[in-house]
């Protein structure tokens, strides 16, 4: 029997990740700003670059 | 410097270039050389950035602030399940299909009404959205032209209607070069790849102007906009919106795969399902980048113009004029061409297909000139009924446009469209992953989703630019108040978008799942959901061989395929198959329920799943299978699975259980083996004594004149062997006894020290007679172990009977010490005879193994002492070993445990 692939799973894994962290009530919490930039702006771009990355990292490291 | 000739010149210059990109593209397909890799295959996806992300983004972020970014969001949450989109992959490269309408309609039993409502629905939700393109289009030229001062006409058209007909002859040219739409437009899609580079570029030079040029950078640009109290709200989520930041996440995530030209580009035109792993990262990178700066430009506009009146839509293009950064201001032009044409390129011919295949065929094949006895090539009418829908699309779409204008129904239709195919996904992930959906189900639901669509948010959004009465929005339908367009059953609270998607899919799902299970699906749906549903493992050859029964000539499947493919593409095609047959010539197949499934596969890539079931059934005699005989089918093949597996366990178990024997064996074998060696053994033993008393009788008896003391020296030797032969044997019944677990043990508390000096003086007499010196360290009473006493005492004397065996006369001296050592009882037997070798100290304690020389020497003793005694001390607990070295004595000890204490 095929086992189920497991970049695959890792990779849904992230997405079930994502949804909390990027919709309310977690998005609520950054408030004030940081070097000028609001913290809102940079949590929702750290996150996503965060997302990004670890999605780069689970799919592109073990190359054929 | 920016006359409208400049202008046209330099979009021509660009719609050129992009000509030249699909041109290298497709050349290079023809070559065998393709040049889609996965990054151009992740670049191509970013066609999802139309001109609504590259002018609207910036005007959506003036006013809801960060709330725009939902729409990338949900994109780059719904790529991470990779599996899904794999699967839909797997389906449509197994099924051959061409699109979402194609898809649908094939899961549920190749529907042709299916097929006709999912295309329905989407050129209503989509054709708006193109006018939407053209309309950003315009408005780009507007505002270059305004800057200007001059304008362009050309033999009085406007030249929105000359981009549109560019793109239209864009995508004829390279959408419609193969009949088959599997056939994949590299060209096509290179082209947009490469217009996803130049979008991109494009915005991050506005972006970077604009943050670092016109203002101090990111800190600096934020903190004027948080001075001022209006623009401050725009920086801070707002949290009373939490459920419209979740339907527009949910949203987009559906739109990334549902649309039109999505499909198309993820589904139909991938080369390779691993390209996925590269998109699953890069595009939503590309995502990201492309957003940074959407709102510094949103407040750089808002800070710049303030208070002037100007379309935010625009800041891209008006704030590099403003500063008269006019060659900035071009390629911001050029960068929202390039969106908007990508765009409209991949709709409009992933909307041709649907057209073509699911409005137009299925009425053509009806019209009687098109039956199956007119043998003429359709494959050309095909295409041209393809270019034609191209053509119609943009022309609808640019009649849309000028029509909407400035009305509220195009600047919102960027999510209304989302909303409209969002409609396909109960149909589609039921489809993909529920056996039991059935096409009843599907009408359903998508009918009922789709009226909600049109009167909650389609119709309001006529209403609002004034083009119907707004009355249904304001007062309800026949003015019933819970029937309000926008606050259905009184639901309020909600924007317009969450309203709708919220019932919309409550219809939708309820209706998909609760006919789908009131509803028993057709022979070929039943098949079609287990070939969708379980794609992965689905035995394609067996299944399809069984589930097909009739009678077909090759001439009229040949003939079928020749007039829709054309007869050089069939011949092709056909010569492909039969080599994958191992048949040298096509002429000769045989016509099996595979060439069927083959043809009907291949015509499917041409007209459609729903289409090419017709033709098929027309000009073959098919055998009706019934639901029951074709769900039989496919549970005999599941069974199957079943067994298979069951079997493949049960073979594990047998191996398992072979190698056990096969030990067991070999274990026996070596039990056998010591066995016969013991008896070999046993009986030389034996025979040893016996030899010599009957070499020795036999003189006796035939020598009567032997000296009497000869006489009495050879009974002497016959007596003592005769002895040994006793103790021998009386040791192999011993032996026996312990090894067989039969033996006699009395055990009781026994005196170990007491049980020593006994023994001493038992064989005192032996040691006196040799002269061997014998002493004991033995306190005076005690230790008390738990042990049979006549066991113990035989384990002693064979020890020291041992001992002086091989002490020298005279000089010899044995030592015994009874101790404690620890929770043990410690028995030393000490000698000073010529001491063991470290293999003889392990050898003396097999059976038959004697110390000294046994080969030149005498043997001094049976073999089955030491063993004997081992068994006897193992038996109780404890062990026996010797300590020594040649030349220094050897010392035999022994170990007993001390009773454990009661307490």
């Amino acid at each position: 029997m095929k086992r189920a692939n497991p970049i695959r799973q890792r990779l849904a894994a992230l997405s079930l990740l994502g949804v909390p962290l990027l919709t309310y009530p977690l998005l609520s919490l950054p408030g004030g700003s940081l070097g000028g930039i609001p913290a809102s702006y940079l949590y929702l771009f750290g996150v996503w670059a965060g997302l990004i990355a670890l999605a780069a990292w689970v799919s592109e490291r073990r190359g054929k | 410097m920016l006359s409208g000739w400049s202008i046209t010149l330099l979009a021509a210059a660009y719609l050129g270039l992009l000509f030249g990109v699909a041109r290298f593209g497709d050349a290079r397909a023809d070559a065998g050389k393709s040049i889609i890799s996965a990054n151009v295959y992740a670049l191509s996806l970013a066609v999802y950035c139309t001109s609504w992300t590259f002018y609207g983004s910036v005007g959506r972020a003036t006013s809801g602030g960060l709330s725009f970014l939902t729409i990338y969001l949900g994109p780059t949450l719904m790529l991470l399940c990779v599996g899904v989109i794999i699967k839909m992959i797997r389906i449509s490269k197994a099924q051959r299909i061409t699109s979402i309408a194609d898809f649908i309609a094939s899961r549920y039993g190749k529907s042709q009404l299916l097929a006709g409502m999912v295309t329905i629905i989407a050129v209503i939700g989509v054709v708006p959205y193109i006018a939407l393109q053209l309309k950003a289009m315009a408005a780009s030229v507007d505002v270059l032209l305004d800057h200007s001062g001059s304008s362009v006409q050309f033999w009085g058209l406007d030249s929105t209607f000359l981009i549109a007909a560019v793109l239209a002859l864009f995508s004829i040219l390279f959408g419609t070069r193969h009949l088959d739409a599997t056939e994949r437009h590299e060209g096509m899609v290179a082209a947009v790849a490469f217009e996803s580079v130049v979008k991109l570029v494009a915005f991050m030079a506005v972006g970077l102007f604009v943050t670092y040029g016109m203002f101090g950078g990111l800190g600096d640009l934020f903190q004027r906009a948080a001075a001022s109290p209006e623009l401050g709200r725009l920086l801070q989520l707002d949290s009373s919106r939490a459920g419209t930041w979740t339907a527009l996440i949910v949203l987009s995530g559906l739109a990334i795969i549902f649309l039109p030209r999505q499909f198309q580009i993820i589904v139909v035109e991938n080369v390779d399902e691993s390209h996925l792993k590269r998109a699953v990262w890069l595009f939503p990178l590309y995502l990201l980048l492309i957003n940074i700066f959407v709102l510094p430009l949103a407040l750089g506009g808002l800070l710049h113009f303030g208070g002037q009146s100007f379309n935010p839509d625009t800041f891209v293009l008006t704030l590099p004029l403003a500063r008269g950064a006019e060659a900035l201001a071009l390629l911001a032009f050029i960068g929202g061409l390039s969106a908007a044409t990508g765009m409209v390129i991949v709709e409009t011919i992933a909307l041709s297909t649907m057209v073509c295949n699911d409005l137009v065929m299925p009425w053509l094949l009806r019209s009687s000139w098109l039956q199956a006895e007119n043998r003429q090539d359709l494959s050309g009418l095909l295409i041209a009924i393809r270019r034609i829908a191209i053509a119609l699309i943009l022309l609808l779409g640019y009649i849309y446009f000028r029509a909407a204008g400035e009305a509220y129904a195009l600047v919102g239709i960027g999510l209304i469209s989302f909303t409209a195919v969002a409609q396909f996904a109960p149909a589609m992930f039921g489809g993909m992953y529920w056996k039991q959906g059935t096409r009843a189900g599907a009408v359903a639901g998508l009918s009922a989703g789709f009226a909600i669509w049109l009167y909650t948010l389609l119709l309001p959004s006529f209403a609002k630019s004034g083009w119907i009465a707004s009355g249904f929005v304001e007062h309800g339908l026949f003015g019933i108040a819970w029937l309000k367009a926008q606050a259905l059953f009184g639901l309020s609270g909600l924007d317009e978008i969450s309203h709708c998607l919220w019932w919309s899919m409550l219809a939708n799902i309820g209706c998909y799942v609760a006919v789908s299970l009131n509803s028993r699906p057709d022979a070929v749906e039943a098949s079609q959901a287990e070939r969708f549903v379980d794609v992965f493992r689905f035995d394609q050859r067996k299944a399809e061989a069984s589930l097909w029964r009739g009678k077909a000539s090759l001439d009229a499947l040949v003939g079928l395929l020749e007039r829709f493919l054309g007869a050089s593409r069939a011949h092709q095609q056909l010569s492909v198959y039969s080599r994958s047959k191992g048949v040298a010539d096509w002429h000769g197949l045989p016509v099996d329920a595979q060439f069927v499934q083959f043809a009907e596969a291949e015509l499917a890539g041409a007209i459609g799943s729903a289409s090419a079931r017709v033709m098929v059934a027309s000009v073959a005699q098919e055998e009706d299978l019934g639901l029951d005989e074709v769900l039989d089918i496919l549970d005999e093949a599941t069974q199957v699975r079943a067994h298979s597996r069951e079997l493949e366990a049960k073979q594990r178990e047998l191996e398992a259980a072979t190698t056990e024997l096969r030990e067991a064996n070999e274990r026996l074998r070596e039990l056998d083996r010591m066995k016969d060696d013991f008896i070999s053994t046993v009986t030389h033993e034996l025979r040893t004594p016996l030899t010599s008393i009957r070499a020795l009788s036999e003189m006796l008896h035939e020598d009567p004149r032997l000296e009497l003391a000869e006489r009495t020296r050879f009974l002497g030797i016959i007596v003592g062997e005769a002895e040994r032969l006793t103790r021998l044997i009386n040791q192999i019944l011993d032996m026996a006894k312990l090894e067989s677990g039969r033996a006699e043990w009395t055990t009781g508390e026994v005196d170990l020290g007491e049980t020593a000096r006994e023994s001493m003086d038992s064989v005192g007499q032996l040691f006196r007679e040799k002269g061997v010196l014998l002493e004991g360290d033995i306190p005076a009473s005690g230790p008390i172990v738990l042990a049979d006493r006549d066991r113990l005492m035989q384990v002693l004397i064979n020890l020291l009977s041992n001992a002086v065996k091989f002490v020298p006369g005279e000089l010899g001296c044995v030592q015994v010490k009874v101790g404690l050592d620890g929770s043990l009882v410690r028995v030393e037997v000490r000698d000073n005879g010529p001491g063991l070798t470290p293999e003889e100290c392990d050898v003396i304690f097999e059976k038959f193994r004697q110390g000294g020389n046994t080969l030149t020497g005498k043997p001094k003793g049976t073999g089955l002492g030491l063993p004997i005694s081992r068994q006897i001390i193992e038996y109780f607990g404890g062990k026996l070993w010797v300590e020594s070295h040649p030349g220094e004595g050897a010392n035999f000890i022994f170990t007993v445990p001390l009773p454990v204490s009661e307490e």
